[in-house]
């Protein structure tokens, strides 16, 4: 075998092995079997490179470079080993001696916020006028995100993500829905029952003209079947394309009116006023999307609000930028809206939607790349990173996809809610701990 | 630094001479970037060396001092600098000095082990977007309690890494026989707790080695050790409030989060380097590695995000490390660096009258990545004015349309540097392409999804 199929052989060995643990362990919803990582040859280009052997002082390496022009490189010799260090005599011992510790004391840097964040419901029971078995309840934060001595953090909301036809998924969460992926209803059932998503987001895609171009009257009918199929509240989502966005939104508003649907979403480019309208007629939550601008989310808020939308029915969603794509923009708009919110600007008090999945959008996540570690692992861990990351700069609702990912972000969450204080003795010997 | 604090202020306590030392030309130049956090008062050496500055730099330290103090891990020529931070918010101002990662070894391993380990650690690099990702530090840990093993460890990692020490135990007997071996290393001493601080502190005085103050879960107890120490007169201090597992997680994020909010307020017994400890993930394994890790990866992008100036951690299987250090090259850039580039056409390689011409959009994320996966290549890269949005935002927002594209051909001259009309796109502008023949005159074929795919799709389907 050469050294590269070794690598491949190995890689493919430890993802399955790890992509199963991790599933069996992680979400404990039962085993499931992943297909082999195939490793296309052609994929890999390995290229050893030795630097000249009278080179001495630069280390012996060689790179991995990808065939799509991605370059990783490796060392293998050792760097020159330090200079020992030259014999000298401690300095001189101190001289103040103080005997006991000088204590003082510590005041929580409290501060009082002059607003809270909007609380939107989701969803409706019968009781209030839908057919969900719960609500749930996104928002309310009184406090920057995770802020624990000034507030609590009110739990996530977090919606799995389901597409009317199929699409190219990456690899690792195609494992877990490769049997639906051509049935929105089971895909959104086994996401409810399996998975136990909180909420369901569909994704009406087909209604592209560069798809299926699926008719909106047609696609919206999904829509319906789904609040059939699942008990849990449901998100509709649009293909992005301005002049159907607003149909699809419209439509669905009216066949689920009562159910406190989250329409998603609105944005400057398409008749965000007839999205506001219907979502007030028939009862639903509107997402205003802009794309990292403060001025431009200011603006469409303010229009949403000023057509008639509720204040307790809008959630704002600046632009997800996958970890190494954007997520710092991400990370400061998100946190520069909480904060002014807090302070008091009212156009900018809402619950702040994060579209998690986007983390796949980013080739390490996906990528065949067995020198970057198991992407069974890897693509998780992506997403897992991209939402712990927007959480902490104040999002509150997570569109996402992989089960490993929403099971560590809720423990995260839960974690956060501890009511016991953590105990010194667990850590304080961890210096000699052996590993 | 207050807020109040301009050039001006700076400027009229410099020397004032222009001598240049300092990398520029002028003292008002160099007051402008200290204020940008570029420089550091260290870097103009008359300050120091001339007694007559003395009163001016004990002011200017003054007015100088940022909301987080920073201490120096190493040798002056490589060392690592954590803290150093000046604002709260990212948005506010660039964050300083990217949270440091140490990787352990412990003293408990075959010497084969540690050398070995001292090396990969030593050696890691990930290029990433034309920046090396590496690994900063090396935490020696006392697993043994043997002084004598402490130090021929340290020594065995020293003779295997360039890296700048910590060195970790709770004996002042086992720091003592590290620090003897490396003191002209200035490791980062860990550290100093409640039970050892009257020896530890002496060693810390003794060595001129910056330390770390240990007190899980007690902001009160570690604003009085810090007190004590700043009595003693040492100065180069980080602060571990404790990296807790599960539930204790909530008082390790709070912990960090109101002592750094603290700082900003002004409390200098709090202003100092944070640490957070990841590694703790392993005190309480899962069933298998791989979920350890996977903890102690996530645990410390939220340390990361949460103020954490330096990290310990075990685990360095890259797919541990790429999204961790992915992070920090992400947070760690200047908050006011615009999303857009400037369009244009872009003469990637040297390309012939052949080459193939593509577009893309001029949002900088956009075009970075579109820019690293073609470096290699020979072509006319577009890069279109769609406000800064990508592909797909800037189609639906109409910033990318088929009359941009069309006038962006003719205006780029591109059409006297190549014979052929045909230009690539991106699969997310696919919808375009009707539009853009009938504009342009160009044909247009659709390209990849990810241009990661570039390298490969022109190999196969590049005919000019
Ligand atoms: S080194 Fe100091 S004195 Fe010399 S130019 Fe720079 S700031 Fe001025």
């Amino acid at each position: 075998m050469s050294r590269k199929e070794e690598i491949e052989e190995e890689v493919n060995e430890l993802g399955r092995e790890w992509g199963k643990k991790l599933l069996e362990l992680l979400e404990k919803y039962g085993a499931f079997e992943l297909e082999g990582v195939e490793i296309e040859a052609e994929e890999l280009n390995l290229d050893l490179r030795p630097s000249a052997a009278t080179m001495a002082p630069i280390p012996v390496g060689f790179s991995i470079t990808l065939s799509t022009g991605q370059t990783f490189y490796y060392s293998l010799a050792g760097a020159p080993a330090a200079a020992p260090p030259a014999p000298t005599a401690p300095p001189a011992p101190p001289k103040p001696k103080i005997e006991k510790i000088i204590e003082v004391e510590f005041t929580p840097p409290v501060t009082t916020y002059s607003r809270q964040i909007e609380v939107v419901p989701i969803g409706a029971t019968k009781a209030e006028g839908g057919t969900r078995s719960k609500r749930l309840y996104v928002g309310g934060e009184k406090a920057p995100a995770f802020y624990l001595f000034e507030a609590e953090q009110p739990p996530p909301v977090i919606a799995m993500d389901v597409f009317d036809m199929p699409i190219p998924l990456a690899k690792p969460v195609k494992e877990h829905f490769k049997d639906v992926l051509d049935n929105p209803v089971e895909w959104a059932r086994l996401e409810a029952e399996k998975f136990k998503a909180d909420m369901i987001s569909i994704h009406l895609v087909s209604t592209d003209p560069l798809t299926e171009g699926r008719p909106v009257d047609k696609a919206v009918k999904v829509v319906e079947e789904l609040l059939q199929a699942v008990d849990v509240p449901i998100a509709v989502g649009v293909p992005g394309v301005p002049e159907i966005d607003h149909q699809i939104l419209k439509k669905a508003a009216e066949i689920g009116e009562g159910e406190r649907l989250v329409l998603n979403s609105a944005n400057l480019d398409t008749d965000y006023i007839g999205i506001a309208e219907a979502a007030k007629k028939y009862g639903h939550v509107v997402i205003a999307f802009t794309a990292m601008d403060f001025n431009n989310q200011k603006r469409l808020n303010r229009e949403l609000l000023n057509a008639g939308l509720p204040r307790d029915s809008l959630i704002m969603d600046p632009t997800t930028g996958a970890l190494g794509y954007g997520i710092e923009y991400t990370f400061s708009y998100v946190e520069r809206f909480r904060l002014a919110g807090l302070m008091g600007d009212e156009e900018v008090a809402f619950p702040i939607s994060c579209a998690t999945a986007n983390a796949w959008g980013a080739r390490e996540a996906w990528m065949k790349a067995p020198e970057l570690g198991p992407r069974e692992l890897r693509g998780p861990l992506w997403e897992t990173v991209t939402a712990l990351t927007v959480a902490l700069a104040g999002a509150d609702f997570f569109m996402m996809d992989h089960p490993a990912a929403i099971q560590t972000l809720r423990d995260f969450f839960s974690y956060m809610k501890s009511s016991v204080a953590a105990k010194a003795e667990e850590i304080a010997e961890w210096v000699s701990v052996k590993i | 630094m207050s807020k109040k604090v301009g050039p001006l202020d700076i400027y009229n306590l410099l020397p004032r001479t222009n001598c240049g030392r300092c990398g520029e030309s002028t003292c008002m130049a160099f007051a402008t970037k200290l204020i940008d956090g570029v420089y550091e008062l260290e870097d103009c050496p008359p300050l120091f060396e001339d007694p007559k500055y003395a009163e001016n730099l004990a002011k200017l330290k003054e007015l100088t001092r940022p909301m987080v103090t920073y201490i120096d891990i190493g040798p002056k020529e490589r060392a690592v600098r954590i803290g150093g931070k000046r604002v709260l918010y990212r948005h506010e101002l660039t964050y300083h000095n990217p949270t440091a990662i140490a990787i352990d070894v412990s003293d408990d391993l075959s010497d084969d082990e540690i050398a070995k380990r001292a090396k990969e650690i030593d050696e890691f690099k990930l290029v990433r977007i034309g920046e090396e990702l590496k690994l900063d530090l090396i935490a020696v840990r006392s697993v043994t309690g043997d002084p004598k093993r402490f130090s021929e460890v340290v020594k065995l990692v020293m003779e295997n890494t360039q890296k700048p020490l910590v060195l970790c135990s709770f004996d002042p007997e086992v720091l003592e026989a590290g620090l003897a071996v490396a003191k002209d290393q200035k490791p980062l001493i860990y550290a100093v707790t409640e039970k050892n601080w009257k020896d530890v502190s002496d060693l810390a005085l003794m060595y001129d080695c910056p330390l770390a103050v240990f007190v899980p879960n007690d902001l009160k107890k570690l604003r009085s050790l810090v007190n004590t120490l700043f009595e003693k007169g040492i100065e180069k201090v980080a602060l571990d409030p404790g990296t807790f597992l599960g539930e204790g997680f909530k008082d390790t994020i709070n912990n960090f989060t109101m002592i750094r909010k603290a700082a900003r307020d002004g409390d200098k017994l709090l202003g100092n380097p944070l640490i957070g400890v990841p590694l703790i993930s392993w005190t309480k394994p899962e069933a298998v590695p791989e979920l350890t890790k996977w903890r102690e990866a996530w645990m410390a992008c939220a340390l990361l995000l949460r103020f954490a100036d330096m990290l310990i951690m075990h685990s360095y299987d890259v797919w541990v490390q790429l999204p961790l250090l992915t992070l920090r090259q992400n947070i760690y850039t200047d908050p006011r660096k615009p999303v857009a580039v400037e369009p244009g056409l872009r003469v990637v390689g040297n390309p012939d009258e052949n080459a193939p011409v593509m577009f893309t959009t001029n949002f900088a994320l956009t075009y970075f990545t579109v820019m690293s996966d073609v470096e290699k290549l020979d072509c006319y890269l577009l890069v279109i004015d769609t406000e800064g949005l990508g592909v797909d935002s800037a189609i639906a927002g109409r910033k990318l349309t088929a009359d941009k594209v069309a006038e962006a051909i003719k205006e780029s001259g591109v059409e006297q540097k190549v014979k052929h009309r045909k230009i690539i796109v991106p699969q997310l502008a696919a919808r375009l392409k009707g539009e853009i023949e009938d504009l342009s005159g160009w044909e247009v074929i659709v390209g990849p999804r990810d241009s990661s795919g570039i390298p490969g799709f022109l190999q196969e389907r590049w005919k000019p």
